[in-house]
């Protein structure tokens, strides 16, 4: 195959009715956070958690996204070079996800029982030399640091071959993704212990980095199918074909897998050992939560995992982005059961308009930086040397 | 034909065509072994029937030869289990997860590997059994009532892993078997006297090659493939469920599963990498199982081996965290307590080491990749090493302390396991073609040097 017979992508414009909708989208989140706070008068735990988990969520969208990129990079894989540039946009979101981290900030004493330094239980103590705000917040500014960083090299790297290809490209791309991958081996852990694992400051669980990790990833999968199903049928971006759409249903289906393979590792482990120690996590979450416990494991597990089966679902577009639609919220709820217990406890958890609303606010927040940062470049990286490999491919 | 980037690596070395391709690969079968390979096969068998001997002799006098005690209740024998169902995963995971990521350079090592895995399994599935004390006591894990209408206990991970090492060896039997039909099929048309033509023509099943045969031969592979690909996870992950399903400090912990199955990973492919770097000059494969590959696989190295590494350092971590008093002094004791030189040593090897592959020059370097590739075998027998007898020797009652020491029963037997899989490893390089054949050919257009130098020139049969 040549290069003029791969379909050109037409540089996107970000237009007036878009941006109309998104801050309609953005308005209803707006106007959910302001009825739950003045009007419902809801619990202020309930509030600040919310504000916590949909952070949590806007981060992990650009982050998987992120990892995704550079360990493709890494692994010399081509086929996804024609949609590359929507996982970089996705990335340079990172930094943002601050902003609503830190006006999440003066709930933290709803959320972590380990702020409450005057009166620390005997267990908690044991803990301070890794939870403290200090420490904790050092660590804050460093992950942030570390992957805006990242985000914004890798990307200029990416743009500037646009314009001045060079040789050694693919050698900085690879190199640069090599550092970013174990800052991020090691970092995914230890903000998941930070954010999400000490909300439960009693309980621990080697596996629990991890298993965020792939929740993380699964949800960012299913993100960068529907932007890539919406910009291939509005014409933005014709050079995706089925076989793309076909690898990434793959991964949405092979990682809902993993996913389920480390839920069940951990809860089998700690449900056969039988420690109260550990088993309390599952206890609050099996008993108080019954529903949604039940609804995490279908929606994530099963659901994509029988109808992702056949080789025709993934490569329908329409089907496969219902699908990551389902996953997608899935994952939402995930990040509930992994807060809510905790920080809010079953008598105030609920799931309200506060709920359904406010992450239509992120959402359009995570939009509209995302179609600023991909209307800034090309919508394909042309120069890219395996970019002829990435239209020129089969699924067998 | 798909478009291949031109930055990209060839797999196939020299000027090779398809017919050389062919000459090359079945060359070992078809000539007459050579000194060395007499000598090896010698060794091996002997050290195997040492082996033999030796577990005659456990059976004989019983566990009481060994150096296990009603403290540490398992100690070798269940450390070369684990540290042999580790190395059998390579196989697998290349044909199958490689076949899945469509990496082309997984043709050349797919066959060994898969060999090994198979040869690997059997070495590991003798521990458990001589470690029941009694070799006829291996018919009670099978899932069948006794005549007292009792079951096997389905609740322990135990039996599970009978499920899962059978399933395991079979299917990758099936898998690398089915990879040779069309393989065999060549070596019998090469073939000059009967009785051989004969015999491979029978485990060819009577390959013809027509367009028939393959569409179902690459279909199977496919639906293997799809197959094998959880399996690759499951055993492992039954595996450290041996250890993990307990309330022992150093065993009871959420990690177990995926680092378990990434160790396999690693310590798999570093025995693949310390066979093939040999077998590629004994058997003239240099062409074909090229620095390129080597360096291939030295990055899985590093990926599963920096896994490895941030699964130990969580546990390590999560020990302290979880202010357990048992969980940190098992840590502590691990690190600092008398077995601590095992843990350096496997620190040493499985966390250090991997990470010079950082540098190209070093993964691109036969000779550091094989050492290396040693160090990272003795790593991993380590890593086993310290997770049972470290985490039993000292349990919740210090009065029940102590400590364990190999007799040379368990060493020779350990050793009988090498014979056994080197007396293998050594029949199949002559009786079976040690590289995939039909494989590399269907990417040597796509990925050989010879071919890669001239334009493709379009069959008008493609364009219909």
């Amino acid at each position: 195959m040549e290069k003029q017979n791969i379909p050109d992508a037409v540089p996107f414009k970000f237009g007036k009715k878009l941006k109309t909708w998104l801050g309609i989208a953005a308005a209803v989140g707006l106007i959910a956070l302001l009825w739950g706070v003045f009007i419902a008068q809801l619990p202020a735990s309930r509030i600040w958690a919310n504000l916590w988990l949909n952070a949590l969520m806007f981060l992990f969208l650009g982050l998987g996204a992120l990892f995704f990129w550079t360990v493709n990079t890494l692994g010399e894989s081509t086929w996804q070079i024609n949609i590359q540039r929507i996982m970089e946009s996705m990335g340079l979101t990172i930094p943002f996800a601050i902003l609503f981290f830190v006006i999440a900030f003066p709930g933290l004493k709803h959320l972590f029982e380990w702020t409450h330094t005057e009166h620390l239980d005997e267990i908690l103590q044991k803990k301070t030399a890794y939870l403290n705000m200090p420490f904790w917040l050092i660590r804050f500014v460093s992950y942030f640091a570390l992957w805006t960083f990242f985000a914004f090299y890798l990307r200029k790297i990416s743009v500037k071959n646009d314009f001045e290809p060079r040789d050694n490209f693919l050698k900085k791309l690879r190199s640069t993704s090599g550092w970013f991958i174990v800052i991020f081996a090691i970092t995914s852990s230890t903000s998941a212990w930070d954010w999400l694992m000490s909300i439960d400051g009693h309980w621990f669980s080697t596996l629990y980095g991890w298993y965020i990790f792939s929740g993380m990833f699964v949800a960012s999968i299913s993100v960068i199918i529907l932007i890539s199903v919406a910009f291939k049928r509005f014409n933005i971006m014709p050079n995706i074909n089925s076989e793309h759409l076909h690898d990434l249903g793959k991964y949405l289906f092979g990682f809902s897998i993993f996913w389920a393979y480390l839920w069940i590792s951990q809860y089998l482990l700690i449900w056969y050992g039988n420690i109260p120690e550990e088993t309390i996590y599952y206890v609050e979450r099996v008993d108080n939560f019954n529903t949604l416990f039940y609804v995490n494991m279908t929606v994530n597990f099963l659901f994509p995992f029988l109808a992702l089966m056949t080789r025709g679902a993934k490569r329908q577009p329409l089907y496969l982005s219902v699908i990551a639609i389902v996953v997608l919220i899935g994952h939402y709820i995930d990040l509930y059961l992994a807060i809510m217990p905790g920080a809010v406890g079953h008598e105030q958890a609920a799931i309200g308009l506060l709920e359904i609303g406010l992450p239509f606010f992120y959402l359009a927040a995570f939009l509209l930086l995302f179609l600023v940062f991909f209307e800034k470049a090309k919508p394909v990286p042309e120069n890219h040397p395996y970019f002829i490999e990435s239209s020129d491919y089969e699924n067998i | 034909m798909m478009h291949v980037s031109p930055v990209r690596e060839p797999l196939i070395n020299g000027e090779k065509s398809y017919k050389d391709i062919t000459k090359d690969v079945v060359a070992p079968v078809r000539a007459k072994p050579g000194k060395l390979w007499f000598v090896g096969l010698g060794i091996s068998a002997i050290v195997m029937l040492i082996g033999f001997a030796m577990i005659g002799y456990t059976i004989w006098f019983g566990i009481g030869t060994w150096g296990v005690n009603r403290t540490i209740g398992w100690g070798w024998s269940i450390t070369n289990f684990v540290w042999w169902v580790g190395i059998g995963h390579a196989g697998t995971f290349i044909s199958a997860i490689l076949l899945l990521f469509r990496q082309k350079w997984r043709t050349s090592i797919n066959r060994a590997a898969e060999a090994m895995t198979i040869f690997a399994v059997m070495c590991a599935g003798l521990f458990p059994l001589i470690h029941m004390g009694r070799l006829p006591l291996g018919f009670f894990i099978l899932p069948y009532p006794n005549t007292r209408e009792l079951w096997v206990n389905f609740n322990s991970p135990l039996l599970w892993d009978v499920f899962a090492i059978t399933t395991y060896l079979l299917v990758s039997l099936l898998f690398w078997y089915m990879g040779l039909i069309p393989d065999l099929g060549t070596i019998r048309d090469r073939m000059k006297t009967l009785w051989k033509k004969k015999v491979y023509n029978f485990l060819s099943f009577g390959w013809k090659g027509s367009a028939r045969h393959w569409q179902r031969h690459e279909s199977m592979s496919l639906i293997l493939a799809g197959l094998a690909a959880p399996l690759v996870l499951s055993v492992h992950t039954i595996v450290s469920f041996d250890f993990a399903t307990s309330v022992i400090p150093g065993w009871h912990t959420t990690i177990f599963p995926p680092y378990f199955v990434s160790g396999a990973i690693f310590s798999g492919f570093a025995m693949v990498l310390t066979l093939m770097i040999v077998t590629r000059r004994a058997l003239n494969l240099k062409e074909y199982i090229t620095v390129g590959h080597v360096e291939s696989m030295n990055k899985i190295i590093i990926a599963t081996g920096s896994i490895v590494g941030i699964a130990y350092i969580t546990e390590l971590f999560m020990a302290w965290y979880s202010g357990v008093e048992y969980e940190r002094y098992a840590f502590m004791n691990r690190a600092l307590g008398p077995y601590a030189w095992a843990y350096w040593i496997m620190m040493t090897c499985n966390v250090i080491s991997p990470q010079l592959l950082w540098f190209k020059k070093l993964r691109r370097n036969l000779a550091f990749t094989f050492v290396l590739s040693i160090f990272i075998n003795i790593g991993m027998w380590f890593e086993r090493f310290v997770i049972v007898v470290t985490s039993l020797h000292r349990d919740y009652l210090p009065s029940s302390w102590a400590m364990y020491k190999p007799t040379w029963v368990e060493v020779a037997i350990y050793m009988g396991t090498f014979g056994l899989f080197f007396t293998l490893f050594f029949i199949f390089i002559r009786v079976f073609p040690v590289i995939a054949l039909a494989e590399v050919k269907s990417v040597a257009r796509s990925s050989a040097r010879k071919f890669l130098g001239k334009p493709i020139k379009k069959q008008s049969s493609e364009k219909q």
